[in-house]
C-alpha cells in the first residue's frame, strides 16, 4: 500500500513536477482553444454545404465526412506529422494537430450540425425567404441558431471528446499536459506526475460530464 | 523527379508497400482482436453496471456514477499511459496489449453503462407496473419487459459510441503494440519511406469505413424521435 | 366583377403550370388581382391552392407561365428575388414564427437585414406593425409564450412591416382553436379596410361573404369559376362548385 501511495500519490513529486505540469496544462488549454473553433468552423462549412440539394455535392461530402470518421485521429495526425515531411511539407507539431483536428473534428461537428439543420422545420426557411432574406441570411439568423440549440447536448459531448483527444498531441511531441507528465515521470521514476495529469483532466472535465448527464436525462424525459 | 513522382514514390512506393504489407496484415489482425476484446468486455461490464444500478442501492449507485464519470472524463491515452508506464513504477508490469485493452474496456464500460441506464429509465413506469401487476417478479420484469424495449432504443447511440472507442485501438501503438499503426510506424522508420503509413491508413479505412456506414444506416433505421 | 375593372393589376399570373415529378399540380392557371382587391381562393384539398400562392412569390418555381407582381417579372432570372419578395407578404397556416426570437425580433429581422434599417428605425417600425395587430404589449414575448392566435397576428405583423403591395394568406386560421379565429380575421379585415391587396386561401366562408371582392374556386389544378361572393355561394354555375359549397356549408 505504501509503495502504491508512494508511486502514484507522492506529494513531494507533485511539488517538484508542478511547474512543468502547469506549463503542460496551459498548453492543453491553449490547444483546446485552438482546435475546438477550428473543428466547429470545419463542421459549419460541411453542414452548410450539405444543404445544397445536388447529389454532386451531397455524395462527395458524405464520403469525405465518413472517411475522416473512419480514420482514427491518431493515424491522421501521424500521417500529417511524420508522412508529409517526406514530400517536403513539414508543418511541425502544432500545424499537424491543427490540420488533423480540422479534418477529423470538423467531420464530427459537421454530422451533428447537419442533423441540427435537418431538425429545423421547412416552414422556418420558407417564412424567412418569403420576407426577402437571402439563403445565407436565412441560414445565419434563422436556421443555424435553432439547429445549434436542438443539438446542443451533442455539440457539448463532442467538444468534451475533442478536449480529451488533444492528449494525442503528446505523440507528436507537442508539449501539452500528458507529454509533460511523461517527461516528469521519466526523470523522477515515479508515476505521480501522470496521476496528477489524470486528476487535472478530471477536475477540468468532470463538470462537463455532469452537465451532459443532466441534459441527456432531460432529453429522455422529453421523449417518453 | 517531378513533384508528382516524388509524391507517388513517397506515399505509393510499390516496393516498400509489398515489403511491409505482411506486417500491416498482421497488425490488422491484432487490431481486430483487440477491438473485439474491448467490445465484448466493455459492453458486458456496462450492461452489468446498469443492471446493478436498477436495484437502487444508494452507496453502490454513487460508486457506479463516480466510476462512469471518471472514465468519461479521462482521455483514453492518459489511462493507457498510466497503466503501461505508471504501474511498473509500483512493480506491476502489464503488456501494451493488456494495458490498451483494459483502458479502452473501462472507457467503453462507462459510456455504455450511461446509455444502457438511459435506455432502462426511458421505459415508462407503466410498463413496470403492468408487468408487476401480472405477478412477474422484479428480475423477470427487467428481463422480459423492460430490457427488450430499452435495448432497442440504445442501439444507435451504442453503435456510434462503440465505433468511436474501438477506433481508439490505434492508441495501442503508443505502448509498443504492433497493431496497424504500430506496424506502419515501424515500417516507416525502417524503410525511411512513408508508404507503410499509406497502407496503414487504407487498412483502417477498410476496417472502419463499412462500420461507419453501417452506423449511419442504423441511426436512420432506429431513429430516436427527438 | 364590376367592382374590379379599370384598376391596375398588382398580381398577374398567366398560364401557370407546375409539375412535381409526374404529378401535374397546376394546369394552366390565370389569376389577376387588382389594387385593393381581396381575392378569396377556395377548393378541395390537393387542388393546388397552396402551390399557386407559393408560385406567386416563387417559394415554388412554376414549370411554365409568367408571374408579374407590381410590375416586376418574378420569373426573370435578372430579377432580384429577395428585393421582390419584400413587396409580397406571406402568412402561413403554421405561423412559422422564429422560436428563438421575441415577437419584436421576429418582425425586426427582415427590416434590418433586407431593408437594411438601423436598429432604432427598425424597432419603431416593428412596434408600429405589432400595434396594428394589437400586440404592442407582447413585443418581448417569445412565440411559445403566445397563444396560436397571437402568434399568427405576429406573423401578419412580420409581413406587413415590410409594407408589401400584396399579402398572401395560406389558411391562416386552420391551425387555430375556434375561439382564437375571430381575432385573426378581425386583423385581416382591418388590413383590407386600410386598402391592402390580399389573396386568401381559407375555409372561413363567413369571412369570404363579408369581406371578399371575388371568390375563385379551384379544382384539380384549374380555376373552375370565379365571381362575386354572392354569385358563387348562392348560385354557382358549375356542378363541382355547387358540390363543394354545399359540402362546406354543412359543416
Ligand atoms: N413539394 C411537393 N412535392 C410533391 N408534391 C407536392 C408538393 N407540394 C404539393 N404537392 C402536391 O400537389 C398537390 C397540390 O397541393 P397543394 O398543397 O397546392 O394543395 P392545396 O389545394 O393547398 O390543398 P390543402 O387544402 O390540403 O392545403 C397535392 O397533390 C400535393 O400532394
Ligand atoms: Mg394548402
Amino acid at each position: 500500500m505504501d509503495l502504491f501511495l508512494d508511486t502514484f500519490f507522492n506529494w513531494q513529486i507533485v511539488q517538484e513536477a508542478w511547474p512543468i505540469l502547469w506549463q503542460g496544462l496551459k498548453a492543453t488549454l491553449l490547444l483546446s482553444a485552438l482546435v475546438v473553433p477550428l473543428g466547429l468552423l470545419g463542421g459549419i462549412i460541411l453542414a452548410v454545404l450539405t444543404t445544397f440539394p445536388s447529389p454532386w455535392v451531397k455524395w462527395p461530402l458524405r464520403v469525405w465526412v465518413d472517411t475522416f470518421r473512419a480514420l482514427p485521429p491518431l493515424v491522421l495526425l501521424v500521417f500529417i506529422f511524420a508522412g508529409l515531411p517526406f514530400v517536403g511539407v513539414d508543418v511541425g507539431p502544432w500545424g499537424a494537430v491543427a490540420i488533423g483536428f480540422f479534418l477529423n473534428t470538423g467531420a464530427y461537428y459537421g454530422e451533428i450540425l447537419r442533423a441540427g439543420i435537418e431538425s429545423v422545420p421547412r416552414g422556418q426557411l420558407e417564412a424567412a425567404r418569403s420576407t426577402g432574406l437571402t439563403r445565407g441570411q436565412t441560414m445565419t439568423y434563422v436556421v443555424l441558431p435553432q439547429a445549434v440549440r436542438n443539438v446542443l447536448p451533442d455539440l457539448i459531448s463532442n467538444t468534451l471528446e475533442v478536449v480529451k483527444l488533444t492528449s494525442i498531441a503528446s505523440v507528436v511531441a507537442l508539449p501539452e499536459l500528458l507529454f509533460e507528465a511523461r517527461q516528469a515521470q521519466s526523470v523522477t521514476y515515479n508515476a505521480t506526475p501522470i496521476m496528477a495529469a489524470a486528476v487535472a483532466y478530471f477536475i477540468l472535465l468532470w463538470p462537463v460530464v455532469r452537465l451532459l448527464s443532466r441534459l441527456e436525462n432531460r432529453q429522455l424525459a422529453g421523449r417518453g | 523527379m517531378t513533384g508528382w513522382e516524388r509524391f507517388t514514390d513517397s506515399f505509393f512506393n510499390a516496393r516498400v508497400m509489398a515489403q511491409y504489407l505482411p506486417k500491416i496484415i498482421d497488425g490488422f489482425g491484432l487490431t481486430v482482436v483487440l477491438a473485439l476484446c474491448i467490445i465484448a468486455a466493455g459492453l458486458a461490464l456496462g450492461l452489468l453496471l446498469a443492471l446493478v444500478r436498477t436495484f437502487s442501492i444508494r452507496p453502490l449507485n454513487w460508486l457506479i456514477i463516480f466510476v462512469v464519470d471518471l472514465f468519461r472524463a479521462l482521455p483514453p491515452l492518459v489511462i493507457i499511459v498510466l497503466l503501461y508506464f505508471g504501474l511498473p513504477n509500483a512493480g506491476v508490469e502489464l503488456s501494451g496489449f493488456v494495458a490498451s485493452w483494459l483502458a479502452l474496456t473501462l472507457v467503453l464500460m462507462a459510456f455504455s453503462e450511461e446509455i444502457f441506464w438511459a435506455g432502462i429509465t426511458s421505459v415508462a413506469k407503466g410498463q413496470w407496473e403492468a408487468a408487476r401487476s401480472t405477478g412477474l417478479g422484479f428480475v423477470q420484469t427487467l428481463g422480459f419487459v423492460v430490457l427488450p424495449q430499452a435495448l432497442r432504443i440504445t442501439i444507435p447511440p451504442l453503435t456510434n459510441r462503440t465505433i468511436a472507442i474501438t477506433k481508439g485501438t490505434a492508441l495501442a501503438s503508443v505502448v509498443a503494440v504492433p497493431d496497424i499503426l504500430g506496424a506502419a510506424n515501424a515500417g516507416v522508420s525502417f524503410s525511411f519511406n512513408p508508404s507503410p503509413l499509406t497502407l496503414g491508413a487504407i487498412a483502417y479505412l477498410v476496417l472502419f469505413f463499412p462500420v461507419v456506414v453501417l452506423g449511419r444506416w442504423i441511426e436512420t433505421r432506429f431513429a430516436w424521435k427527438r | 366583377m364590376s367592382t374590379t375593372t379599370g384598376r391596375a393589376p398588382i398580381v398577374e399570373a398567366r398560364d401557370i403550370h407546375k409539375h412535381f415529378g409526374h404529378l401535374h399540380v397546376l394546369k394552366g392557371v390565370d389569376l389577376r388581382v387588382v389594387e385593393k382587391e381581396l381575392v378569396f381562393l377556395i377548393g378541395p384539398s390537393g387542388s393546388g391552392k397552396s402551390t399557386l400562392l407559393r408560385c406567386l412569390n416563387r417559394l415554388e418555381e412554376p414549370s411554365s407561365g409568367s408571374v408579374t407582381v407590381d410590375g416586376i417579372d418574378m420569373l426573370d432570372p435578372k430579377t432580384d428575388i429577395n428585393k421582390a419578395r419584400q413587396r409580397i407578404g406571406m402568412v402561413f397556416q403554421s405561423f412559422n414564427l422564429y422560436p428563438h426570437m421575441t415577437a419584436l425580433g421576429n418582425v425586426m429581422l427582415a427590416l434590418r437585414k433586407v431593408l437594411g434599417l438601423g436598429r432604432a428605425e427598425a424597432e419603431a417600425k416593428a412596434q408600429a406593425a405589432l400595434d396594428r395587430v394589437h400586440l404592442a404589449d407582447r413585443a418581448d414575448h417569445y412565440p411559445l409564450q403566445l397563444s396560436g392566435g397571437q402568434q399568427q397576428r405576429v406573423a401578419i405583423a412580420r409581413a406587413i412591416a415590410l409594407e408589401p403591395r400584396v399579402m398572401l394568406f395560406d389558411e391562416p386560421t386552420s391551425a387555430l382553436d375556434p375561439e382564437l379565429v375571430g381575432g385573426v380575421l378581425a386583423v385581416m379585415r382591418e388590413l383590407r379596410e386600410d386598402g391592402m391587396t390580399m389573396v386568401v386561401v381559407s375555409h372561413e366562408m363567413g369571412f369570404a361573404k363579408a369581406a371578399a371582392d371575388r371568390v375563385v374556386f379551384m379544382a384539380d389544378g384549374m380555376i373552375v369559376e370565379s365571381g362575386l361572393p354572392a354569385e358563387i355561394f348562392a348560385d354557382p354555375k358549375h356542378e363541382r362548385t355547387r358540390a363543394f359549397i354545399s359540402q362546406i356549408e354543412r359543416h
